[in-house]
């Protein structure tokens, strides 16, 4: 997927707004995700970043702003899994490849190496979902994502009903990924260190309207950030008077502070 | 070929999964047996005379005969309610205005009991085929639209987004995601409407018929002819299980194996 070498694919949003009856949801949106870039989007919980990422993926009509892309072959990984439930597990994980009109034989083949990639059990590949555990089910449904060898990825908090160790195996396989094959990734998130620990850009947003407040870049190698590094920028970000005022923190009073960790 | 091995294997040990249903039945033949020793032949002639009523009326040809003229005229009635229900029904559920609009049109017709239309039928169709299939039509209608129409109405949306965020074309989206899902609820519905279907026909054919099975049910209650009356209701009832439990069944749970899969 590494066709246009000298111009990288691009999604360029600007101005972009969005509107529920008369409730705005977004406002004023500016945002870049160039091929082998990872672009967070943190915020509180109902500041409109699953609408912005549906702006985005296509799956509502822009009204106000724009969004060009050049990216050709985008694909979405939701919340919740969303896998068909009268599909078996190789089956769902080919439905990108069979809507692009990969041959049955030549899909399966690569249902089945994606399946097994992402740590499914060569039992599990014939299974319908709901013979399925939750983490499974994530792991069927990133590999459907991969599977159609996306140069754009877009992330609506896809493992945040994971418990941690599997969250971080998926995430460890997503950065293998995108080592691999330089694609671009919009995700989305409410956990700052998910954010710290894989995107180079962070783009923190506020709610009522949902906006940008506050850009931050991380220019670490995501590969090489360690633990430490993760906490020591985590603490660094939470002392930002933007992110604490989105995410409804009350403000560091410097003296409070020291008092207070004193002790510890 | 594996699919296929695999089907067959289900259906096997679907048929063996029968033995329940065969000693139910036989209980039921038992009671029948008691009770027509009680009330003596001329009330309740039982099972044994009824069966050997029913191998005479085969053997004589007139069974099939009647069989399949009421056969027919059940299955253009029902294949054309199957057409118009689950047409009418999915347009309906896929559009606010439509569903807001022919709810209570259904009501009414679900809620009109099938011999009042038989005599409208009657009045507009006289005795041919008419009457019976017409019948079946407007008792079947209803049934199939709502299953339709439910299957619809339940889409999920999200499932949409999912198809379109992969690009499906519209036919693949249709076999892919819409058809699943509306079947499970259809499919269902067909199978009850196929009951209502040979239920209804007979009646029709029994007011308002001179040949079929309803007709020769006529006859036999003219000349008080017991035996022959329960062997009709037993070759009638006998065929409506084998087409459901031997056809029907089985291909419900091929569809729905996502369902129940164990």
């Amino acid at each position: 997927m590494t066709t246009a070498v000298h111009a990288p694919a691009h999604l360029e949003v600007r101005g972009l707004g969005h509107k529920f009856a008369l409730q705005t949801i977004l406002e004023a949106i500016d945002l870049d995700v160039t091929s082998g870039e990872v672009v967070a989007l943190v915020g509180p919980s109902g500041c409109g970043k699953t609408t912005l990422l549906h702006l985005c993926a296509g799956l509502m009509p822009v009204r106000t702003g724009q969004i060009i892309s050049s990216f050709n072959n985008p694909a979405c990984m939701f919340q919740q899994p969303r896998l068909l439930p009268w599909k078996s597990t190789l089956d769902n994980i080919a439905l990108g490849l069979k809507a692009a009109g990969t041959g049955r034989d030549e899909r399966t083949r690569r249902a089945r190496m994606l399946g097994l990639q992402t740590g499914l059990a060569h039992e599990d590949l014939g299974k319908f979902p709901h013979q399925l555990s939750g983490g499974m089910q994530s792991r069927v449904a990133l590999a459907r994502a991969l599977a159609i060898m996306p140069d754009l990825l877009l992330l609506d908090e896809p493992f945040s009903a994971l418990d941690i160790g599997l969250k971080a195996e998926l995430y460890a396989l997503l950065l293998h990924h995108l080592n691999t094959c330089s694609l671009g990734v919009l995700m989305i998130t409410h956990d700052l260190m998910e954010a710290i620990r894989l995107s180079d850009t962070i783009l923190v947003m506020a709610p009522s309207p949902g906006r940008i407040v506050h850009r931050f870049r991380i220019d670490l190698p995501a590969m090489q950030r360690d633990d430490a590094f993760v906490y020591k920028m985590t603490a660094e970000l939470l002392q930002d008077s933007a992110v604490r005022t989105s995410f409804r923190l009350a403000p560091i009073k410097s003296e409070l502070l020291t008092r207070q960790e004193l002790p510890c | 070929m594996i699919l296929l091995r695999s089907g067959l294997k289900s259906f096997l040990i679907y048929l063996w999964s029968g033995w329940g249903a065969i000693a139910s039945l036989m209980l039921f033949l038992a009671v029948w047996e008691w009770a027509g020793l009680y009330y003596g032949e001329l009330i309740l002639p039982n099972p044994r005379i009824t069966f050997q009523t029913l191998a005479g009326l085969i053997a004589e040809g007139s069974a099939w005969q009647e069989l399949t003229i009421t056969a027919r005229r059940a299955l253009i009635g029902f294949g054309a309610a199957l057409a118009v229900g689950s047409t009418l029904g999915l347009v309906a559920g896929l559009s606010m205005t439509a569903l807001m609009m022919s709810r209570p049109i259904v009501t009414v017709l679900i809620g009109t009991p099938p011999i009042a239309w038989l005599v409208l039928a009657l009045l507009w169709f006289g005795n041919g085929d008419g009457t019976p299939i017409f019948t079946v039509f407007v008792a079947c209608m209803p049934i199939v639209f709502v299953g339709a129409m439910l299957g619809a109405r339940t889409l999920d949306g999200q499932l949409g987004d999912v198809a379109t965020a992969y690009r499906l074309p519209p036919l693949m989206r249709f076999t892919d995601i819409v058809l699943p899902h509306v079947v499970s609820y259809l499919f269902p519905a067909w199978i009850t409407a196929l009951g209502i279907s040979w239920k209804v026909v007979v009646m029709a054919e029994l007011l308002a018929s001179s040949d079929g099975v309803g007709a020769a049910l006529a006859v036999s209650r003219s000349h008080l002819d017991t035996a022959a009356t329960l062997a009709w209701i037993t070759a009638v009832v006998g065929l409506l299980l084998a087409v459901e439990y031997l056809l029907l069944e089985p291909i419900k749970r091929e569809i729905e194996r996502w369902r129940v899969a164990v």
